[in-house]
């Protein structure tokens, strides 16, 4: 009952004017941010996050969250009328939305993202307002230890379910982690890592200018190397009546909407997962439960609800470790998470003592923002249909110029514009090589806090590392996240042995 | 591919033995009574790199990761021209932003990129590079009162700031 009470207090702040005008706001900017190819949920947050100086904390957040989940439902407009995803959170969406639409039924693929998107998301909320305030409270009991046991888990989940190649996901962590040491030493206060006595170096290097370099950028360099190919439009008509059609259409993909809303919102919360490959797996479930695997890729419906429901119900997924314990469950979240702290507030179980309002208000948005999303998905996807032929050569100089702009905003200084236009250049170098980058942009911004916790745990247990694995909660955590770490090597002992016998 | 490969891997593990060495101006042992030293976490990570790109290069010569084997040019000669012109082009408008300040060197960044590189019509660059530093202005000087870096332009600015502050 104490929950519901604090969500319609979350409501009433949620609906006073200048909130709602940033949900509008927000959801519309995020759709079309999802929908341009090679912009994605991150890039939106980490570029726009600067311009939001301008409200107060919670309206900011408002704000990006709405962005958030825009791009969730953005995504899926390119992948399904370019044949292209919008972001990579829209990967799976391409697989049946394309097809879909080179068989002349682009609308009833639109709509069928659009609802499942947004069942997904409601889904996913109501789980979120269950389970958060319970695991706030249990996180409340956490020392030092058991936040540096959590960190931990949230590299090994990148190491262990990444994906990626692992000596450079290795190499992502530390160099992330090593940046976040550069400025003052947190306990003595002696400068450290100055590199070449530069003064620029003494406040810190911000997290947002390695976000806005790789994201920003980098990504955009990216683009501009990958999207040499010329692309089709679909044509889609959308009237009332068919998007009534279309929604009653969507009852028969109800076993798909609702698995996938569940898939994505338990894979959203781990780490390294998050919305990506949360769709690709409620793909892969939704093709070995159907009735009739075989359509799958040439045009089924379910393999657009199945993945879209996912992708928004992880993207709710990944906001409860970040509220509740203080750790990211994915790179956007990262980016939501450092600007909490530029704003004042520390996110972790706390949060729920001090700042209830604001998480109340944060988690009613998520409800609002979707039904925004929805209608201004349906009301315009005209409208963004033709916002896609856009020419790449005017949207990525201007985005290069919110990019420098913000990332001197934050800090007022030139250094961090130029360090950020190195990782930007750098990141993109590594990128082509395989050198995943989330890794690097969650652990700067983790980067203080474990290093804290650390030393401060070293401290009490005098050097020795057994704190880590002796305490009850800490223990635990510590083995799962030694056991996600040696999971590759488990898995390549295990293809040897299999090719040997 | 093959080359890039082991390019980035030295050039990181030099960067690597170069953080290890700057950490280790602070104290990077146990200080009895104040825990680990100042230098002792970013040393054994800047390690932690250094191993990695040791792992990275043996996998290299063992040809056992995807991008040892790949016979793919790292780049090819007409796409690495534009991203060159691309980076040194926004290079070129974070430098001049020093001297002549970000209103004057925002619009012609984004005059050169769209009627050069991307071949728009005068008409729409020139309106889209004058509307963009005017949106600016009235976003951050006015609405969020921070001030964006103008060089010497700077006293060109007065009269505005008079007239909407």
């Amino acid at each position: 009952m104490e929950t519901l009470d604090l969500l319609s207090q979350g409501f009433g702040l949620v609906l006073q004017p200048l909130n709602i005008a940033l949900i509008i706001g927000g959801c519309a900017l995020g759709l079309f941010i999802g929908a341009m190819p090679g912009l994605g949920s991150v890039n939106g947050v980490a570029i726009l996050l600067p311009m939001t100086f301008l409200v107060p904390p919670a309206g900011a957040i408002i704000f990006l969250a709405a962005i958030y989940y825009g791009a969730m439902y953005g995504g899926a407009i390119s992948s399904i009328m370019l044949g292209i995803p919008g972001a990579s959170t829209a990967v799976a969406t391409t697989f049946d939305g394309r097809p879909m639409a080179l068989k002349g039924e682009a609308d009833r693929a639109l709509i069928t993202a659009a609802g499942a998107s947004f069942i997904g998301g409601t889904i996913s909320v109501i789980l979120f307002t269950l389970f958060a305030p319970p695991l706030a409270e249990v996180a409340l009991a956490f020392g030092t230890a058991e936040e540096f046991a959590l960190m931990m888990l949230a590299f090994a989940t990148f190491v262990g379910l990444g994906g990626d190649d692992i000596p450079k996901t290795f190499f992502s962590i530390f160099i992330g982690l090593a940046l976040s040491a550069v400025g003052l030493d947190i306990i003595s206060g002696e400068p450290r890592l100055i590199f070449g006595d530069l003064p620029g170096f003494f406040h810190g290097i911000n997290f947002l200018v390695l976000a806005i370099g790789i994201y920003g950028i980098g990504e955009i360099l990216w683009t501009i190397e990958s999207s040499g190919g010329k692309v089709t439009i679909s044509q889609a008509n959308i009237t009332v009546r068919r998007i009534m059609d279309n929604l009653r259409g969507l009852a028969s993909s109800a076993k798909a909407i609702i698995m996938g809303s569940f898939l994505g919102y338990f894979v959203g919360i781990l780490p390294a997962a998050g919305a990506t490959p949360g769709s690709i797996m409620a793909y892969g479930v939704a093709k070995t439960i159907s009735k009739d695997p075989d359509s799958f890729g040439k045009g089924n419906v379910d393999g657009v609800a199945a993945p879209e429901a996912a992708n928004n119900a992880a993207s709710t997924g990944s906001m409860l470790p970040m509220l509740t314990l203080g750790i990211p469950g994915s790179p956007t979240t990262a980016i939501l998470l450092g600007g909490m702290v530029i704003w004042g507030l520390e996110p972790g179980p706390m949060l729920f003592v001090d700042h209830q309002d604001f998480v109340w208000a944060l988690i009613a948005s998520l409800y609002v923002a979707n039904v925004f999303a929805l209608l201004i998905n349906l009301l315009f996807i005209p409208g963004f249909v033709s916002v896609l032929r856009m020419p790449f050569t005017i949207l990525a100089p201007i985005i290069f110029v919110l990019c420098v702009i913000g990332g001197y905003a934050p800090t007022q200084s030139m250094h961090d514009v130029w360090l950020m236009l190195v990782f930007g250049v750098v990141g993109y170098l590594m990128r082509k090589l395989d050198y995943p980058m989330a890794p690097a942009v969650l652990a700067i911004v983790l980067g203080p806090l474990a290093e804290t916790s650390m030393r401060q745990s070293l401290l009490i247990s005098d050097g020795s590392f057994m704190i880590f694995f002796s305490r009850p909660i800490s223990g635990p955590i510590m083995l799962v996240a030694i056991a996600l770490f040696l999971l590759p090597l488990i898995k390549r002992l295990r293809e040897r042995g299999g090719r040997t016998t | 591919m093959r080359r890039a490969e082991l390019i980035m891997a030295l050039v990181l593990a030099v960067f690597s033995a170069y953080l290890m060495w700057k950490s280790a101006e602070l104290p990077i042992g146990w200080i009895p009574g104040k825990g680990p030293g100042g230098g002792a976490f970013p040393f054994w990570l800047a390690a932690g790199m250094f191993g990695c790109c040791v792992w990275i290069v043996v996998r290299w010569i063992r040809r056992s990761s995807p991008v040892s084997n790949s016979t793919e040019r790292y780049m090819k000669a007409d796409m690495r021209r534009i991203v060159i012109v691309v980076a040194c082009s926004l290079a070129a408008m974070i430098g001049s932003i020093h001297i002549i300040g970000v209103y004057f060197s925002v619009p012609l960044f984004l005059l050169f990129y769209m009627r050069f590189l991307g071949a728009h019509r005068w008409s729409t660059s020139l309106s889209i590079g004058l509307l963009t530093p005017v949106v600016t202005f009235f976003f951050f000087e006015i609405a969020l009162h921070i001030t964006l870096p103008k060089g010497y332009t700077e006293p060109l600015f007065y009269p505005l700031y008079d007239w909407f502050m």
